[in-house]
């Protein structure tokens, strides 16, 4: 019987770093994923916001592990390579009786020890941002806060853990846990693992999990969230993310200039039941646009070009559940809704001291490989640059996604990371990312992946699952 | 690179055309009749051709070549003229970007990147689909939500089926076709949903494409919900009041696994702002004098990248008479400047070219905004003339002649398409 040392339950952002976290170590780590590819849960959607570290109270766990979390991006991208760059952000108000909240949401970030921190008033907040409204009557100003590619960094991570050893089982969800004679017993679609410590990090599905091992205390709440993607010709209309004066209940309808540049605005907040509604909503949407239109009156519905939604795990409580459970070897990573994105580094940092705790050896291997090998992507390059790439490489030469600019060497070099759909070539490249929305270049990326993959057309997929693109013609008229 | 010929490119060209669909070839033929000597056409795809090669259906060509031809036919005789003219064609090439001074960065697999110059540039990348974004239809994002320009693709160029079980929203051209060329290769084709109280494609479309094959056509419905986790299982379709708002009360559901767009097309205009071309926001394509030069001198535009053309046919028109423009701008022939701007009025959305002179003939091509029984086409107090029944779906055009201008000594003409008796 092969016994792992760890087996991490769930590949969203918190169990990519944590995997990653691990293979620092002389240890044995499977990571098991229902979905087809990393990523694909709610890392996949969300506002992709590394939070300044100001806006959660320090007495919280999130609070607490938002500014330790976002102060380890840095080393995390000049590691691994993925799209992060630090843009700051503005709270508004659009009334003096907001101005207070400022003042708070500033005095909490000191205390917590987040520079840079400034009540800006509304000249300056226009010089800097001319696109905003008049009305604004003073902001808060963050450097601290950032943006990233939140799918890229799911799948640096795993390329880096994988690169260090990681074992990872993709479509294998896990249908049951057992703990006997000192060892987990995981129950999982492609047959049992057995491993000595187990973490809990399946997000919207961390309640089932605790309850299949036994230590169900807690519920998961989905919280939707619906967001909306801009056209590219505004792109730089609005350099900061921009939130509105936060209220008790919500952190409101935000302006966020994405890591590639595309504008997106939202995300709701909503209390749903179903833990697959993914559902955006013609009310949604509206909310969003009015919201943000009063203060940056520039912005219409009239300019989206995509939307989806993003489901929060909430637990009772509101708060991150990071501890070890009452049955040995179980660790609980649970109810990570937002900021676990900008957290997902620093959660990884406790649940290795737990582990440690709960007495797994760490012992440093010396053969670790920090850096992934850099990822090309061919529109960030000089034209010299060009010159030589395509030289060398001439599938580099051949654009397949004409409106983000994506090369077929960069596909090419997507599947061989590891994308085995329209998604995973997606979220890696943006192929389809932009104004066409996949119309011109998804007959190739099909392609290339039944070329790479050796997979017929038919059986390729968006996602995953049941999500085929197209039929064979015998299957129709064979109906 | 990859050209018919198998030539390689010159450092310098008269004219280079960006795109090898018909405006691009007529454009490049145009050219050379004015006496353009170095001519090439650079397109991204494999063969030359444009979007004519996946519409496998007849329809083309009866007022070009006064004949009915299909899509690839079409192509091919134009093909079949640009290389006999030896126009040098390159394939599978992507235009990178074009600077102030026309010098055209190029690239391809098979020989990397290569600037070249050139005299006038034509630009002729035609037009893109509008996606889901564009209408924000609420619901869920599975697989099986796709325009309907993708789907002809993956059914005559690629030789698979969408789905089983289709609906069509919205009545454009490629959605009355598809809804046709689907129901022949035997999927369910349950019905096409338009949200205008009229149809926005062709009526011999309607005629041939739907009421030949049985499908129903729902004016003033839309799909107002998506439903599925992977795949499209179901979507609901309502009826709306004369301000698109939908009657959820009288809403239903179809199963199906298959939803095509077709929403409408946008000019591609990804160079022309590289370029800082001027855009007219009711076309979303570059703002042209009579000549069909852009805001830039020397960068001359046609086809679908200045407006949506409803037939080839008028696309070959427009382009032939750009690439005469552009060739004579590149032979240093010079033509006197426009005088008199048109201003789309009561009733035009948009008209193109957006200037003209009085000393030539000149065709405008123009759009109305609303259907009308019965009209009269008003060019300011110079001409008027009746039309008979106008709806956005079809393209007006309106011969402009010298002598309407003879007694007229302003700088804009307003026209209007108002109800006539
Ligand atoms: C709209 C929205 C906006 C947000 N914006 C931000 C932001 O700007 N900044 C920020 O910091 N945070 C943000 N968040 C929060 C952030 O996205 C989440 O906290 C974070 O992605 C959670 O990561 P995770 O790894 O815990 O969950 P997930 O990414 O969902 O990962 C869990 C994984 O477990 C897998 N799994 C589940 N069950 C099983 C099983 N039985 N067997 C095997 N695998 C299983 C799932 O398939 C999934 O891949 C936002 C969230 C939403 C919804």
């Amino acid at each position: 019987m092969e016994v792992y040392d760890v087996a991490v339950i769930g590949g969203g952002i918190v169990g990519c770093a944590i995997a990653r976290e691990l293979m620092r170590y002389s240890l044995r780590v499977i990571l098991l994923e229902k979905e087809i590819e990393v990523g694909f849960g709610v890392s996949k959607a969300n506002s992709g916001i590394i939070h300044g570290g100001h806006h959660s109270s320090p007495d919280t766990l999130k609070g607490k592990l938002e500014w330790e979390g976002n102060q380890l991006w840095d080393a995390l991208r000049d590691d691994l390579d993925f799209g992060f760059k630090r843009i700051g952000e503005i709270t508004i108000a659009l009334s003096e009786e907001q101005i207070p909240t400022l003042q708070q949401i500033k005095a909490q970030g000191e205390q917590k020890g987040v520079p840079g921190l400034e009540l800006w008033e509304t000249e300056q907040i226009l010089k800097a941002e001319p696109h905003l409204s008049p009305n604004i009557v003073a902001g808060l100003y963050a450097p601290t806060t950032g943006v990233v590619n939140p799918y890229e960094a799911c799948f640096a991570l795993i390329d880096n853990a994988r690169l260090n050893g990681l074992e990872i089982s993709t479509k294998n969800p896990v249908l049951g846990l057992d703990y006997r004679e000192d060892v987990w017993q995981i129950n999982a679609q492609k047959g049992v693992i057995y491993s000595r410590f187990v973490i809990n990090a399946a997000g919207l599905f961390a309640d089932q999990i605790a309850e299949m091992a036994g230590v169900g205390n807690f519920k998961i709440y989905p919280r939707k969230g619906e967001e909306y993607l801009l056209d590219k010709r505004l792109n730089g209309y609005i350099q900061r993310v921009i939130f509105p004066c936060p209220t008790p209940v919500s952190k409101g309808i935000l302006v966020i200039p994405t890591y590639d540049g595309t504008l997106m605005v939202g995300p709701t907040a909503e209390q749903v039941e179903d833990k697959e509604d993914l559902t955006t909503t013609a009310a949604g949407g509206q909310r969003v646009f009015e919201a943000v239109m009063q203060y940056a009156p520039g912005i219409s519905p009239r300019d989206c070009i995509a939307e989806f939604a993003g489901l929060r795990p909430v637990a009772d409580g509101e708060d991150f559940i990071i501890e070890p459970s009452s049955r040995p070897g179980f660790i609980q990573v649970a109810g990570i809704q937002s900021p676990g994105l900008t957290a997902a580094p620093a959660i990884a940092l406790l649940v290795l001291e737990i582990l440690q705790d709960s007495g797994l050896a760490l012992i440093p291997k010396d053969d670790f490989i920090a850096k992934n090998p850099p990822v090309i992507r061919f529109a960030s390059l000089s034209r010299t640059e060009h010159m030589t790439l395509t030289q060398e490489h001439p599938s580099y030469g051949r654009i397949v996604c004409r409106c983000e600019g994506i090369t077929e060497g960069e596909i090419l070099a997507a599947i061989a990371r590891g994308a085995a759909t329209l998604d995973g070539i997606k979220f890696r490249t943006r192929a389809g990312m932009g104004r066409c929305q996949g119309g011109f270049c998804t007959g190739r990326c099909l392609e290339l992946l039944s070329r790479e993959l050796g997979c017929p057309i038919p059986a390729l997929t968006k996602r995953g699952g049941e999500s085929w693109i197209v039929r064979a013609r015998e299957e129709v008229l064979n109906r | 690179m990859n050209t018919y010929g198998n030539r390689p490119l010159e450092t310098a060209y008269d004219v280079v055309v960006v795109g090898g669909g018909p405006a691009g070839m007529a454009a490049a033929l145009g050219a050379k009749k004015q006496g353009a000597e170095r001519i090439l056409i650079v397109d991204r795809e494999k063969e030359a051709g444009g979007i004519l090669l996946q519409c496998i259906h007849p329809g083309f060509g009866l007022q070009h070549f006064k004949e009915e031809l299909t899509g690839p036919e079409y192509a091919q005789r134009f093909l079949g003229q640009v290389l006999a003219a030896d126009i040098q064609v390159a394939k599978d090439t992507y235009v990178l970007d074009i600077d102030g001074q026309r010098r055209v960065t190029l690239m391809s697999g098979e020989t990397g990147m290569q600037q070249v110059q050139t005299k006038a540039a034509v630009l002729a990348m035609g037009a893109r689909e509008r996606t889901r974004g564009a209408i924000r239809t609420p619901g869920r994002r599975p697989a099986g939500v796709l325009t309907a320009g993708l789907a002809q693709k993956f059914v005559n160029l690629m030789g698979y089926l969408p789905g089983k079980r289709a609906v069509i929203l919205g009545s454009g051209d490629i959605g009355l076709i598809m809804a046709r060329r689907l129901t022949l290769e035997g999927v369910e084709v349950v019905g096409v949903f338009e949200i205008m109280p009229y149809a926005n494609g062709l009526n011999r479309n309607i005629v041939q494409c739907l009421q030949d094959f049985d499908i129903p056509l729902h004016l003033s419905t839309t799909v107002v919900d998506i439903q599925g986790r992977d795949r499209l299982e179901k979507v609901t379709v309502a009826p709306v009041d004369s301000h698109f708002v939908p009657d959820l009360t009288r809403s239903w559901d179809i199963d199906c696994d298959t939803l095509l767009l077709s929403i409408g097309l946008i000019p591609e205009n990804e160079l022309s702002r590289q370029l800082n071309l001027r855009l007219d926001p009711v076309t979303q394509g570059p703002v042209v004098n009579s000549r069909m030069e852009s805001s830039q001198d020397g960068v001359f535009v046609c086809g679908n990248v200045v407006h949506i053309h409803d037939l080839v046919d008028f696309v070959s028109a427009e382009s032939s008479l750009t690439g005469e423009y552009a060739g004579l701008y590149a032979t240093g022939q010079q033509l006197p400047r426009d005088n008199i701007r048109l201003i789309p009025g009561e009733n035009v959305a948009y008209c193109v070219p957006h200037t003209i002179s009085s000393d030539r003939e000149h065709t405008v091509y123009l759009r109305v905004r609303k259907p009308l029984e019965k009209s009269v086409l008003r060019l300011g107090e110079v001409y008027e003339k009746p039309l008979r029944y106008v709806f956005p779906a079809e393209m007006v055009n309106l011969k402009v002649r010298p002598r309407f201008l003879h007694q007229f000594h302003g700088d804009a003409l307003k026209i209007d398409v108002l109800p006539g008796e």
